[in-house]
């Protein structure tokens, strides 16, 4: 039976045409970059063609102001690690309730160490005060850390507006784009964002590799430190054929993005119209006006996700859930528990994430088989 | 994914004995929405004193499902006697094993079991009073299920009384005095920090209670079990006076008219205190 993959917020498939712009790189084209020889000066021109496409695709004034990493989380610690380091008598750092563990922790981590972190709280429907982030920006703010769009609901924070509220205050800015990339039209030359994190595996190039844009002019401290790659901003051999790889799905992206968009934001929608109308009790978490096109999270009352989960595996479909037993914690998703959602609405909620390989049979089977499984789980339910 | 057994899908997938018994002989309902989990159970008796028939109805993960299921297919065919003896390690073996983090499902059979067998005595309300001082707020855990469960299962880290029974997955503020719980146990000594709790404990080791000790019991009983169940319907009630065997006792509230006061009185208040401190206690209802 054919898996019918409904979590591309978690990771997605590589690109056939990424495996393709790939595979020479693991096969002939197997050189250091940093060599002087020509059999490693090649795979470097291919490095930095793809660095151009990652520029291209943020919209970056160039090149230059794109590094390569190994995934969105160290982009994320890169940026933070390094804002801190350029104002080391400042103690503040703002950023959200509802940010990836990526930041979340890496702020909890700092603020063991002395670090004061004002965490931005999000209204129901996850929606962030932009007032509250005013307030909370004071002279001693080294950074402000805004994802771009969640993971969990897709609700998508007002970046260009945030980035305005922090120049003003002269403050910079990291936003984590990790779900953004390919869903949402992104151009760094009008949004004044400090740093921006990517990672490869959710826009269909494979896992391992990420890349940071650092504005031009913005101070810059290197996390792994070594040789002299990177421009010496992140040492270590480059991992070229993900490098190559990462280049061609920006490219792919690029090229698809609105048509993607539009497909998937149909099928989205399709699913959200079919489930609701189907199954009584189901609620979509998040600020519908403002998602990504891609992302549908539904709180189903009285039963549990994982449940959910295991019997939607049952006809291969995959989904991914909010629910504190599908993650081995024991409180539902903090993003739930910030958005004040009900505790057994958020035990009982499950995200759809679409990629541009989903179909209208992908969505057609969740509706012919979600009504059944909820209405299991209900029979067994002391509460429905 | 968790690493689930294959008896464990099995009894996910399909669950046996799913339901509620009409006129049940006891019922136990644990856990809540809250917390993610909840389950009720339900038992019928034969005449022999046999389970024929027991149901349950869960809310709650694949492994809770599971454990739901798997106890009821454990129980039937038992004694009472037999059945109070079923342990969460019993429920767990049954379906070859759970995750660690999963073990807290097992714990609320083993809970739910206790509390519908409690409710067949009519020894407690059908939802489980706690034992205890709670010592987890996030998730309602008291010392006692704690220790119990802790000693049971040979617990010796908080993460495992987290996997176990919930207690400190939330906020962790409770870590340091499960901890100390933790070290008590090790150290052989269970170190009673309420006077109720060192004559508990002194009960517990078949020593005779003083007055003062008794009314410590009642006390705590009165304020933690059985008051909240009077409270339920409506009714109070306030401990007036203990002397010697005789605990006089005023009802208040809806408990004050009602026509099943004295019901109450012998087959709830006074089972409980005589099953805690002593068979010979009676209570005495003082009228205002
Ligand atoms: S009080 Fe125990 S985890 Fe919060």
């Amino acid at each position: 039976m054919k898996a019918i993959y409904l979590d591309n917020n978690a990771t997605t498939r590589v690109a056939p045409e990424v495996i393709d712009a790939m595979l020479p790189f693991l096969r002939e084209m197997w050189g250091n970059p940093s060599s002087m020889h020509t059999f490693g000066g090649q795979v470097g021109r291919h490095i930095e063609r793809a660095r151009e496409q990652v520029a291209l695709t943020l919209g970056a004034a160039g090149p230059d102001e794109i590094v390569f990493t190994s995934c969105g989380t160290e982009s994320d610690n890169a940026a933070i690690m390094s804002a801190l380091a350029a104002a080391p008598d400042k103690k503040r750092i703002v950023t959200t309730k509802v940010e990836h563990p990526a930041v979340l922790n890496l702020a909890r981590h700092l603020e063991g160490r002395g670090m004061d972190v004002v965490y931005l709280p999000v209204d129901s429907q996850g929606r962030l005060d932009l007032d509250a982030l005013r307030d909370s920006i004071d002279d001693q703010t080294a950074l402000v850390s805004v994802m771009w769009a969640n993971n969990e609901t897709g609700v998508v924070f007002p970046i260009e507006e945030i980035a305005a509220i922090c120049s003003d205050r002269g403050v910079v800015l990291h936003t984590d784009a990790v779900q953004t990339i390919g869903k949402l039209p992104c151009d760094l030359r009008e949004t004044p964002v400090a740093y921006l994190s990517m990672s490869g595996h959710k826009i269909h190039a494979p896992k391992g590799i990420g890349a940071l844009y650092i504005r031009r002019g913005t101070k810059f401290s290197p996390m792994i430190i070594g040789g002299h790659q990177e421009r010496g901003r992140r040492a270590g051999t480059e991992n070229a054929a993900s490098i190559v790889g990462l280049g061609k799905a920006c490219e792919l992206a690029m090229a698809h993005w609105k048509e993607d968009c539009r497909q998937m934001a149909a099928l989205r929608d399709r699913l959200e119209k079919g489930l609701i109308d189907s199954i009584p009790r189901v609620h979509i978490h998040g600020d519908t006006g403002h998602r990504l096109p891609n992302t549908t999270n539904l709180g189903f009352e009285s039963v549990e996700g994982e449940a959910i989960l295991l019997l939607l595996n049952e006809h291969n479909i995959c989904a991914s859930s909010g629910s504190a037993c599908a993650s081995g914690s024991l409180d539902p998703s903090h993003v739930m528990i910030a958005m004040g959602v009900p505790f057994e609405r958020a035990h009982g909620s499950i995200r759809f994430s679409l990629s541009r390989y989903n179909t209208e049979d992908d969505v057609d089977a969740v509706l012919t088989h979600m009504p059944g499984i909820i209405k299991r789980l209900r029979e067994l339910s002391p509460v429905a | 994914m968790w690493n689930y057994t294959e008896k464990v899908i099995e009894h996910f997938i399909h669950p046996r004995n799913v339901g509620e018994i009409e006129n049940p002989d006891g019922v136990g309902e644990v856990g809540s929405l809250a917390c993610g989990d909840m389950l009720r159970l339900s038992f019928k008796l034969d005449d022999e004193g046999r389970i024929v028939d027991a149901r349950f109805k869960t809310f709650g993960c694949a492994s809770a499902i599971a454990s739901s299921s798997a106890l009821t297919e454990i129980i039937r065919g038992k004694t009472l006697e037999e059945a109070e003896r079923i342990t969460n390690r019993d429920i767990a073996e049954y379906l070859g094993g759970l995750p660690e983090e999963k073990m807290h499902c097992s714990v609320m059979g083993r809970e739910a079991l206790e509390a519908a067998i409690a409710n067949y005595r009519g020894e407690g309300a059908e939802t489980r009073t706690l034992e205890g001082t709670v010592v987890c707020k996030c998730y309602g855990v008291t010392d006692e299920q704690i220790r119990k469960v802790a000693r049971e299962n040979r617990l010796t880290t908080v993460e495992e009384v987290t996997n176990y029974t919930k207690a400190g997955g939330g906020c962790g503020l409770c870590h340091e005095r499960i901890q100390e719980i933790l070290d008590e146990i090790r150290n052989g000594k269970t170190a009673p920090t309420t006077p109720a709790q060192v004559a508990q404990e002194k009960k517990a080791k078949g020593l005779a209670l003083t007055n003062i000790e008794k009314i410590h019991i009642i006390e705590q009983l009165i304020s933690e079990r059985i008051r909240p169940a009077l409270r339920q319907d409506g009714g109070d009630i306030d401990l007036l006076d203990v002397d010697q065997n005789v605990v006089y006792v005023r009802l208040k509230g809806a408990c004050e008219n009602c026509p099943s006061a004295n019901y109450t009185m012998r087959q709830f208040i006074e089972k409980e205190i005589q099953r805690e401190v002593s068979p010979s206690i009676r209570v005495e209802e003082v009228r205002a």
